[in-house]
């Protein structure tokens, strides 16, 4: 393109928004210092390239030049530590969408975009489901015919879902309420996080409502390139939670990725920033630790913890770092007394949520995480605390150590 | 949130003063729109190269001149002397931070002079192990090496440079698999960091270097344990190695980062990145809080002072617009040394004295910003330095934020007794 063609008309006002960032761009490569994909692959030539520089050669009008946008994960620590507010990736986000689109979205990708399918044919039958999840041959030709990597972490099926819990669960009335956002990994795989999230809120005189019609957020979708589909998941959980919230109480979730989904990149990335259940939703929805810490700076966080003498790592996810609130959970974890908390100094784990199921990917997300295994191993810690479920399947396949939610270690510090 | 301190800015001057206050007991919390300039910087902690008089051999000896012919400096603001006590606890983080055996040496009696990737001579005080074999006043022969995967840096280009110096130096170019085509020079100090890779190094350079020669590479030397990569290196090639600051992004200046970091988070202070100030509270001319961007609403933090250490026009943090209007983004505090209406923003010649450089937020002797009783402004911020010219940047930057931390703790103390 000759340098002096103006720049083709952008798709929408939020696409042309995002792009108008891109001339604060000084190429300073901060960046593409914190890239875990373009730091161990060449398939991704990087936040920069990718993002500000090749925006401008990107015609809406034109077939999408740039294939390697396929490789960025969508963790976006480069959006987080740029110095000069370029949305590096979210543009990328945008020319993904375009790209897979463009191209054909994969069954794979459509599938793997889809938890609450997935929990709902293998809840039932969970015994078979994770015995096959686990059989070589099964993973074998599931890669094969799928392409989810045969040595991917899986979780396992719990058997139960948290909601068959919640229905029966009463939380006691109190003043301070909060409605409580579940999502996936929760209810299919993991419902005794749940059980113990809404033990430690009650706890601290939380009311705890979790309405029983909640679905994906819509996030995995998004990262997949299928953005109508993501748009209908989220924006149904934001009518499902706004005349909670306009009953005066909090969203709030313990998984960081699908908080970040209805806080900020649903607005952004799927252009709903104008939706007022949406914009509800996002200015009220809290990530757990966020709210027990904010409660503790106010003086009423329960601190009756009994010592636990042992040492943990923690490990603050990609997309709790892109809630640009720092460590939350890593304050909360100092107020145990005994416990000794190691912070990992890391920017991603590389799973990015379907990221690294992938079997062209999966390589490049355990060399992406790397960095962190090793210091998780200097650490000596015997388990790994982290805010994601899909960063904790990854880091208990990576480093052989049992991963946890924060939540988990304070519920059992208060001996609840 | 409510903290002692909140600093804005996550460079050189906010991450100093934030580890200082966090160390002395003060709650803080660092913010910062986005990773400071730490990782664009050589690495070299600079405090005077250039006093107008030409180069300065010894910063201590030249320093009190200087501040008493620029007494809006910030160096004359926090006094010569004050430099020397910063310089000495940054010494100390970089001791006890989680580099193993990494160091800065030097002193402000005698600046160091090492080669810039262009072979100039670059007078620094303190200077980071790794670099220090570079030391030009060493008369033995230096081999610059360079990678033709590494296009950011041009080891002929530098040798020539330094023999036109009466330096003896000569290049190498050298041929080594990374995998890909071209690297930056922080992906090349990634590969430095694994110990197959200094092997094959290592093999490939030892047979093409002299007898009693010293070898200059990019700044290249690991991330992770530079100290290990140099000793490693300088053990199998039987000779000093050294680095030599090449363009971003910087891995010594990754390392300044990672030791200031980890010296705040060590005494208990928070950093949040990608927490933009857009905004703050006053009562009277205190300044109670500032709100952040944050993902779904804007946060607030609650502070007894705020340090403003978020850079000049460069980082964006300062701007002068087309009406010759200035802002300080963060606080909307007034400014010094903007160009008034109607005069020259800039001088054609690049390299000249540009008018907006001398730009900063006003402040009094205890580096108080105009109109607040409680906001201390640190490093870039500050108007009435040419830091790229003075060859002062980090000196600047270490100092300033050390005193508003000294500051902060004295009127805290002052505060606490009565």
């Amino acid at each position: 393109m000759n340098p002096h063609t103006p720049h083709p008309t952008p798709d929408t006002p939020l696409h042309e928004l995002l792009r108008d960032s891109l001339d604060h761009c000084v190429k300073c490569t901060i960046c593409e210092t914190a890239c875990p994909v373009s730091n161990v692959t060449p398939l991704f030539p990087g936040p920069k390239y990718a993002g500000p520089q090749a925006e401008r050669y990107r015609d809406p009008a034109a077939p999408s030049v740039d294939s390697s946008v396929d490789y960025c994960s969508g963790c976006g620590i480069c959006t987080m530590v740029c110095p000069q507010g370029v949305k590096i990736a979210e543009l990328n986000a945008h020319a993904r969408e375009r790209l897979k689109n463009e191209k054909g979205v994969p069954l794979r990708d459509k599938v793997i975009a889809r938890p609450t399918v997935l929990g709902r044919i293998g809840t039932p039958v969970a015994p078979l489901a994770n015995l096959s999840l686990r059989l070589r041959p099964f993973r074998i030709l599931a890669e094969k015919v799928i392409g989810v990597h045969r040595d991917a972490a899986l979780p396992k099926f719990a058997g139960r879902s948290f909601r068959a819990w919640a229905k029966k669960h009463k939380s006691p009335p109190a003043q301070r309420r909060v409605v409580y956002f579940h999502n996936c990994g929760t209810q299919y795989y993991e419902p005794d996080v749940g059980e113990k999230v809404v033990a430690v809120l009650e706890h601290n005189g939380f009311q705890v409502d979790i309405p029983l019609k909640q679905n994906c957020c819509g996030l995995p979708l998004q990262s997949n390139g299928l953005f109508d589909d993501a748009r209908k998941y989220v924006l149904r959980q934001a009518r499902l939670f706004a005349p909670y919230v306009r009953d005066g109480a909090v969203v709030v979730g313990n998984a960081t990725s699908c908080t970040l989904m209805l806080k900020r990149e649903a607005r952004e990335i799927l252009e709903l920033e104008d939706d007022p259940d949406l914009k509800l939703v996002s200015e009220n929805t809290y990530d757990i630790c966020e709210l027990l810490l904010d409660l503790h700076d106010r003086g009423e966080f329960k601190t009756d913890f009994k010592p636990l003498e042992e040492s943990v790592a923690y490990h603050a996810p990609c997309q709790q770092q892109g809630h640009w609130m720092g460590k939350p959970a890593l304050d909360l974890l100092a107020l145990v007394p005994g416990l000794r908390v190691h912070e990992m100094d890391a920017y991603c784990c590389g799973i990015a949520g379907t990221y690294g199921l992938k079997v062209e990917k999966y390589d490049i997300g355990m060399r992406a995480g790397e960095d962190l295994f090793r210091q998780v191993a200097d650490s000596g810690a015997a388990s790994v605390a982290c805010d994601s479920e899909t960063c904790r399947w990854q880091i208990e396949h990576a480093t052989h150590r049992p991963s946890v939610h924060p939540i988990e270690i304070l519920h059992r510090a208060y001996g609840l | 949130m409510r903290y002692d301190v909140v600093v804005i800015g996550a460079g050189v001057a906010g991450l100093a003063a934030g580890a200082r206050l966090a160390e002395k007991g003060a709650r803080v919390c660092v913010v910062a729109k986005g990773v400071g300039s730490t990782h664009l910087a050589p690495g070299t902690i600079d405090v005077l190269g250039y006093d107008g008089d030409g180069r300065v051999e010894s910063p201590s000896s030249a320093l009190p001149a200087f501040v008493s012919r620029h007494p809006q400096h910030p160096y004359a603001l926090v006094g010569a002397d004050s430099v020397g006590p910063a310089l000495e606890w940054f010494a100390g983080c970089v001791e006890s931070g989680p580099k193993a055996g990494y160091r800065y040496v030097g002193s402000l009696e005698r600046n160091t002079l090492l080669p810039t990737a262009v072979g100039a001579a670059r007078p620094s005080a303190l200077v980071p192990t790794t670099m220090a074999g570079g030391d030009l006043t060493d008369a033995a022969p230096i081999c610059v090496a360079g990678f033709r995967v590494l296009r950011d840096f041009h080891p002929a280009l530098c040798a020539a440079n330094l023999a036109r110096a009466g330096h003896e130096a000569r290049s190498l170019e050298l041929e080594i698999d990374t995998g890909r085509v071209e690297e930056n020079a922080l992906g090349m100090a990634r590969h430095f960091d694994d110990s197959g890779f200094r092997g094959r190094f290592a093999a490939l350079v030892s047979s093409q270097l002299k007898a009693g020669e010293r070898l200059g590479l990019p700044a290249v030397l690991g991330v992770r344990d530079p100290q290990g990569v140099l000793t490693d290196l300088e053990q199998r090639l039987g000779r000093p190695v050294f680095e030599i600051p090449t363009l971003p992004p910087s891995a010594p200046g990754l390392r300044v980062y990672d030791v200031l970091k980890a010296a705040l988070r060590a005494a208990g202070g928070r950093l949040v990145i990608g927490a933009e100030v857009a905004g703050s509270t006053r009562d009277g001319a205190r300044v109670t809080s500032v709100s952040a961007r944050a993902s779904g609403r804007d946060h607030v933090y609650e502070a007894r002072w705020v340090v403003l250490a978020t850079g000049g026009v460069a980082s964006g943090a300062i701007e002068l617009d087309s009406d010759w209007l200035a802002r300080e983004n963060a606080l909307g505090l007034p400014l010094s040394g903007a160009p008034t209406e109607g005069s020259a923003r800039f001088d054609p010649d690049y390299f000249a004295e540009q008018p907006l450089n001398r730009m900063g937020v006003t402040v009094d002797s205890s580096l108080i910003a105009e109109g607040t009783e409680n906001v201390l402004v640190a490093g870039a911020s500050l108007p009435g330095a040419i830091s790229w010219r003075e060859g002062s940047g980090e000196g600047i930057s270490l100092s300033t934020g050390y005193a508003a931390a000294k500051t902060v703790l004295e009127r805290e103390g002052a505060t606490a007794a009565a």
